[in-house]
């Protein structure tokens, strides 16, 4: 016997007041979280018709890295498992997406299926199968040791790559990125009403705002909550009747199929994979974008890779205002070497004053105006 | 607590298990049962092997010989995770909760064996995942409400103090609702108004779920009060194994904890 209610709403002016289960566990479950969320979504929509071509390409490199550091936040944020193989899955899913994609008749191995929706989930499968078949050693090896078991990945990867002229070009020469195509229309080159800059940002935000919900719906699920007990306690985990080797297959899995993605949008962006590229400095940039943004946060992810993509569009401004930084990288003082040491002085200020990143700073800031004037 | 029931069908038989690292003889051929309502204590100075026991139990080590019977299956051999799953549930000694989650996640990590849907489901939180997690959260607020955990239920575990975090760590056992329950000092450091709370929800746990359990503890009020029947340990070996009365009077337990009479003369 169930009497017709209206659906349980939450009371203006208590934001923590539930009436029911549903309401808590979901989303967005505060009305300043959907109307920020909303907000920035618009946003997001307006700029490609706002700013010029080159921004936009910037901009949507860092939702393409953000797709990607969502996915290393999975397996290390999440679950604990600190790998340095990301660049290994991202270079898998740009080189399977450019191979389906390719032209066939061309010097690098291609098929010409350039439909994105194929490529893309075909990058992160094979992404996720090779991520599965790495997942074993987690199983065995923790912390450091697998951290540096990975780090062979990469290099294994890097020599593969430049010694596989068909499917890479070689070093040096490279191969063009995957080809996008969706219902008949090629997403890299001006159409009617859009430049190719647009619809690639377009397409690229609606796939992190997809990812970001998915990995948001993992992270609170059953699955999220293993993860976490594995990189808190794994022996208590497996006490309670969590399954290390299956929930640790399954990060693998999951984290490699973003990778896989994210490699392929990322090279369809610049349009160009160099075999090279694809080494430990990349790695680490995706570990920095975990840190600075926000370990086990999906926001975070997303703030760090956005961070961490913009910040060489901001040194090199430098030489504009301080005449004794050089943007020649030959000379003894240059914006790039001024790069390399800010990602390793931000890595240390955030591990040291912010362990939660940027995301832990907007914590701390929404609480400071929640409670303002008063300081607590 | 009149007669001892331990003549209805035993859940687990302990049989025989030899256990021992590098010559030492953590359990040396130890055998008891525990019966389907009772609450079973183990006592024992320190390193007498009792929390050996429990660790051979939960599949965590791998005993040398011997028989575990839990619910008609074997158990040795088995991965912790498949034993968990059979329904034995457990605390630890040094608090073995997951620090930076909240409460209510530490008891839904409890439940965890009894939510049933796929990683895929998990991803698109449609239907299946969000109606089960709906559900089990219900059955996680029972035990919030047992256990009068209310105002923690949002606080990440590490910032609750000792005596919260032990009871969070039991309720965390009682939502996997497990067939027997194993209780690894549940009143280790605790003050006497916390000691007295937990004795108060270990009786409820008996009272209300029917559950059995045992019970490692060095608090002897606590055991001779709550217990149905006591094992004493000392290295390694069982030398006494009855009602209360009977093992707190028995003269190898006196001397496994005073010593020897003879030697001080």
């Amino acid at each position: 016997m169930t009497v017709a209610r209206p659906r349980p709403r939450q009371l203006a002016g208590r934001p923590e007041l539930y009436t029911s289960y549903a309401q808590h566990l979901r989303l967005l479950n505060t009305t300043p979280k959907r109307r920020a969320v909303l907000a920035l979504a618009v946003v997001a929509f307006a700029l490609p018709f706002v700013y010029d071509d080159q921004t936009l390409r910037l901009l949507t490199l860092g939702f393409a890295a953000a797709i990607g550091a969502i996915g290393l936040n999975i397996v290390t944020g999440y679950a604990g498992q600190v790998t340095l193989g990301h660049a290994f899955f991202l270079a898998i899913g740009a080189y399977t997406a450019a191979a389906l994609s390719g032209d066939p008749d061309g010097r690098t191995i291609g098929f010409g299926v350039s439909n994105v929706a194929v490529w893309l989930l075909a990058a992160g499968l094979v992404a996720a199968f090779f991520g599965v078949l790495v997942a074993p050693l987690a199983t065995r090896l923790r912390g450091l040791y697998l951290a540096i078991v990975t780090l062979g990945l990469v290099f294994l990867g890097e020599h593969v790559f430049k010694e596989w002229e068909e499917l890479t070009g070689g070093p040096g020469v490279g191969r063009e990125g995957p080809v996008p195509v969706l219902f008949g229309n090629q997403l890299n080159a001006p159409g009617d009403m859009f430049t190719g800059e647009q619809k690639l940002y377009l397409l690229t935000l609606v796939l992190l705002v997809v990812f970001a919900v998915l990995a948001r719906n993992l992270a609170r699920s059953k699955v999220g909550r293993a993860f976490a007990a594995i990189r808190d306690r794994d022996v208590a985990a497996s006490v309670i009747g969590v399954s290390l080797t299956h929930y640790k297959v399954l990060a693998f899995a999951a984290s490699s199929f973003y990778a896989g993605c994210a490699g392929a949008m990322l090279y369809t962006i610049t349009g160009f994979i160099e075999p090279g590229s694809f080494n430990l400095l990349l790695s680490v940039q995706y570990i920095a974008m975990v840190l600075i943004g926000g370990v086990g946060t999906v926001s975070g992810s997303i703030m760090g890779a956005m961070f961490i993509t913009l910040l060489p569009r901001v040194t090199r401004e430098l030489p504009g205002f301080a005449p004794f930084v050089s943007s020649d990288a030959s000379a003894p003082l240059n914006v790039f070497q001024i790069e390399t040491v800010l990602y390793g002085l931000l890595i240390i200020g955030f591990l040291l004053f912010e362990p939660r990143g940027l995301y832990g700073v907007w914590i701390r800031l929404r609480n400071y105006w929640k409670s303002w004037p008063f300081s607590y | 607590m009149t007669a001892a029931p331990s003549d209805d069908a035993a859940i687990l038989e302990f049989d025989d298990v030899r256990l021992s690292f590098a010559g030492v003889k953590a359990i040396d051929g130890v055998s008891f049962h525990v019966g389907a309502r009772e609450l079973f204590a183990i006592i024992g100075p320190n390193g007498a092997g009792k929390t050996s026991i429990f660790n051979v139990l939960s599949g965590v080590y791998r005993p040398r010989r011997g028989r575990v019977r839990f619910d008609g299956r074997d158990l040795i051999g088995m991965r912790p995770h498949r034993i968990a799953a059979l329904g034995l549930a457990r605390t630890f000694q040094n608090i073995e909760l997951f620090a930076n989650l909240t409460v209510l996640d530490n008891l839904m990590l409890g439940r965890h064996t009894h939510i049933r849907y796929g990683a895929l489901s998990a991803f698109a939180w449609l239907g299946r995942a969000r109606n089960a997690e709906l559900a089990h959260r219900a059955v996680v607020e029972d035990i919030v409400d047992f256990l009068e955990l209310e105002q923690w239920r949002e606080h990440p575990v590490r910032l609750l103090p000792y005596g919260i975090q032990k009871r969070v760590e039991l309720g965390r056992a009682l939502a996997a609702d497990p067939k027997l329950l194993l209780l690894d000092e549940p009143v280790a450091g605790m003050n006497l108004e916390e000691t007295e709370d937990m004795a108060r929800f270990i009786l409820d746990i008996r009272d209300e779920l029917d559950l059995p359990m045992i019970m490692v503890e060095h608090d002897m009020g606590i055991v001779m009060d709550l217990a149905d029947r006591i094992m004493a340990m000392d290295f390694g070996r069982a030398i006494a194994t009855g009602a209360p009365a009977e093992v707190q009077n028995h003269p190898d337990v006196i001397r496994a904890y005073l010593g020897e009479e003879e030697a001080a003369s």
